[in-house]
């Protein structure tokens, strides 16, 4: 029975990571006692939500065999399309729309350079990362403005905690579902497993490509827009590079290799909220943040280096 | 020429040049339907670019390609598979990550739910391990990841999916190295199977010719860029090959000694 489990565990990539959460979880319920309370859980969403929901457009890209840097400038850029297309007199819903087109038109263009100027993504998007910050600061003169909205509106959009996590895990479940049961996923992982292969059998490796950073895109450019009605404001300077790198180190932690071929979104969802649980333990339990990062990157270290692993003993068929 | 109409391919004095360098000098080789044919010939012969230019990879500086009685001039390799001549390559072809049927299906996944594009694995599944039964290919189960099969089955998995995305001559480069006996021998049956049925030509390109023997209906022997022998399996033997190679062997340490 137990070694079923095991195996379960072993075979499984997100079990893993499940099974830290959840071990987490304990440790912080009995040194804090009020960890698994409704305001907590509340506190909790706030550090994962838009990281899962960003972390899971990044996990499409990674199987498919590249990288997408710029999300975390995507996410701060597209709140203030629609708070400009709003103050230009646009309906709230539709400004929304308009935000997410033109994070997808970011999408597009990493997706068109790297597949067509033959750029590795790395750089194709290390260059849009700073352009669009760049031109997120130019448009809002750097100053931070507010959403408008009605609060249910608000609340619903991520304002409350359990809509925020709610979106995040909707979202997993219907990328998850997209990945392992449609076409487009199986083409995604053929064309990151072996990209000559996928060639010769006939897939258009370029327009999966191009359409995987466009949906990254449009979720990272979705994810600013939950955190903004979040917390009321929109900020030029928001997420950026830092919840950039945590959403690939959710995808990564989640089971996810930057190799490509292979990859869970639902691993990568609870890689964020694992990083979430981190974050709020210790800021519950008076640990600094500096003592966080060293532990978030101590945690990238080794669940990498079993990934690689386990990896090894699952293509050998010993798992 | 006899019987003409009963040829699916055919080169007529094909000749490759790449710079001063001329691997191919006058090939003319046929392949009749459901015909089994061995390309023998030592390291250097030119067999690779014979089947490159087969396959569409290059075009030839000279002669003419002829298939199903129709002369065609291969703009590229999908367009040689459009015309059902697939080369099968053993570690180009197949994704490891994926399973046994997705990779049987990639690309031609039936689906349901219209533009959703919802597979069907369950029909995926089914056919696949109909069609790998009755090819005589062994694999513990089509829902393993590729990357978990050994060569051999990874080579007998892609000659499967070969065939059954209505190739009609396939090209096996060295289909049996590196492989074990056993290994080995599962190729050679599932090739011997087709040819049973006779649906589909099948040129096998080898230097280990005692081993693809057996599966042939015709042996060529190319040399020098140039077809030099080409005999109908049951009019030779292993022994008549062996004593052509090792006069080769023998005129070649000559010719460097003088």
């Amino acid at each position: 029975m137990l070694s079923r489990i095991g195996g379960i565990a072993l075979r499984r990539r997100e079990a893993s990571i499940f099974v830290a959460g959840c071990l987490l979880v304990l440790y912080f319920q009995f040194t804090t006692s009020v960890f698994v309370s409704y305001d907590n859980i509340g506190t909790l969403t706030q550090y994962a939500g838009a990281t899962a929901v960003l972390a899971a457009g990044e996990v499409m890209v990674l199987i498919c065999g590249e990288l997408d840097l710029s999300i975390g400038m995507v996410y701060a850029l597209s709140p203030f399309l629609m708070y400009f297309a709003q103050q230009a007199g646009v309906p709230l819903v539709f400004a929304i729309i308009l935000g997410l087109m033109g994070a997808a038109l970011v999408g597009l263009i990493n997706g068109l350079i790297t597949t067509l100027l033959k750029l590795p993504s790395f750089v194709t998007t290390l260059g849009t990362l700073f352009l669009i910050n760049g031109f997120t600061l130019v448009i809002s003169g750097g100053f931070p403005v507010q959403p408008e909205s009605s609060q249910a509106f608000a609340n619903v959009m991520g304002g409350n905690a359990y809509f925020l996590i709610g979106w995040a895990i909707v979202i997993a479940l219907i990328l998850q579902y997209v990945l392992t049961q449609t076409r487009w996923g199986l083409h995604t992982i053929a064309v990151g497993g072996n990209l000559d292969g996928s060639t010769e059998a006939g897939i258009k490796v370029k327009s999966i490509k191009i359409r995987n950073f466009m949906l990254c895109s449009t979720l990272a450019g979705f994810a600013g827009m939950l955190d903004c009605f979040r917390i009321g404001s929109i900020d030029p300077l928001a997420g950026g590079n830092e919840i950039m790198f945590m959403a690939i180190a959710s995808a990564v932690i989640g089971g996810t290799l930057l190799t490509g071929g292979v990859g869970t979104i639902i691993g990568a969802l609870f890689g964020a909220i694992v990083l979430g649980i981190l974050k709020d333990g210790f800021t519950l339990s008076g640990v600094s943040a500096y003592t966080f990062d060293m532990i978030l990157g101590g945690a990238i270290i080794v669940t990498m280096t079993i990934n690689v692993h386990l990896n090894r003993l699952r293509e050998r068929g010993r798992v | 020429m006899a019987n003409k109409d009963n040829d699916l391919v055919r080169l007529e004095n094909v000749a490759k040049r790449f710079g001063p360098v001329q691997p191919l000098k006058n090939v003319n080789l046929r392949v009749g339907r459901g015909e089994v044919l061995g390309l023998l010939g030592n390291n250097g012969a030119g067999k690779s670019t014979l089947m490159k230019i087969l396959c569409g990879y290059h075009p030839a500086s000279e002669g003419k390609m002829f298939f199903d009685g129709e002369e065609v001039n291969l703009r590229s390799v999908t367009h040689a598979r459009q015309l059902g001549i697939d080369c099968v390559y053993q570690d180009l072809a197949l994704v490891s990550e994926l399973n046994v049927y997705h990779n049987m299906f990639l690309q031609r996944e039936p689906v349901r739910g219209g533009f959703l594009g919802i597979l069907d694995n369950k029909r995926m599944k089914a056919d696949a391990q109909r069609h790998l039964d009755d090819m005589g290919v062994n694999i513990p189960s089509v829902d393993v990841e590729i990357a978990k099969l050994s060569g051999g089955q990874r080579q007998a998995i892609a000659v499967a999916r070969s065939v059954y995305s209505d190739a009609r001559l396939l090209l096996l480069d060295e289909p049996t190295a590196a492989m074990g006996a056993k290994e080995g021998a599962m190729i050679l049956d599932v090739i011997n199977r087709l040819r049973a049925k006779g649906e589909v030509s099948v040129i096998i390109i080898a230097h280990n010719y005692a081993q693809i023997f057996d599966v042939c209906d015709r042996i060529n022997l190319l040399r020098d860029g140039e077809i030099v022998f080409d005999k109908r399996a049951e009019d030779t033997s292993v022994q008549e090959l062996t004593d052509i190679v090792v006069h080769e062997y023998r005129h070649a340490a000559e010719t460097l000694n003088e």
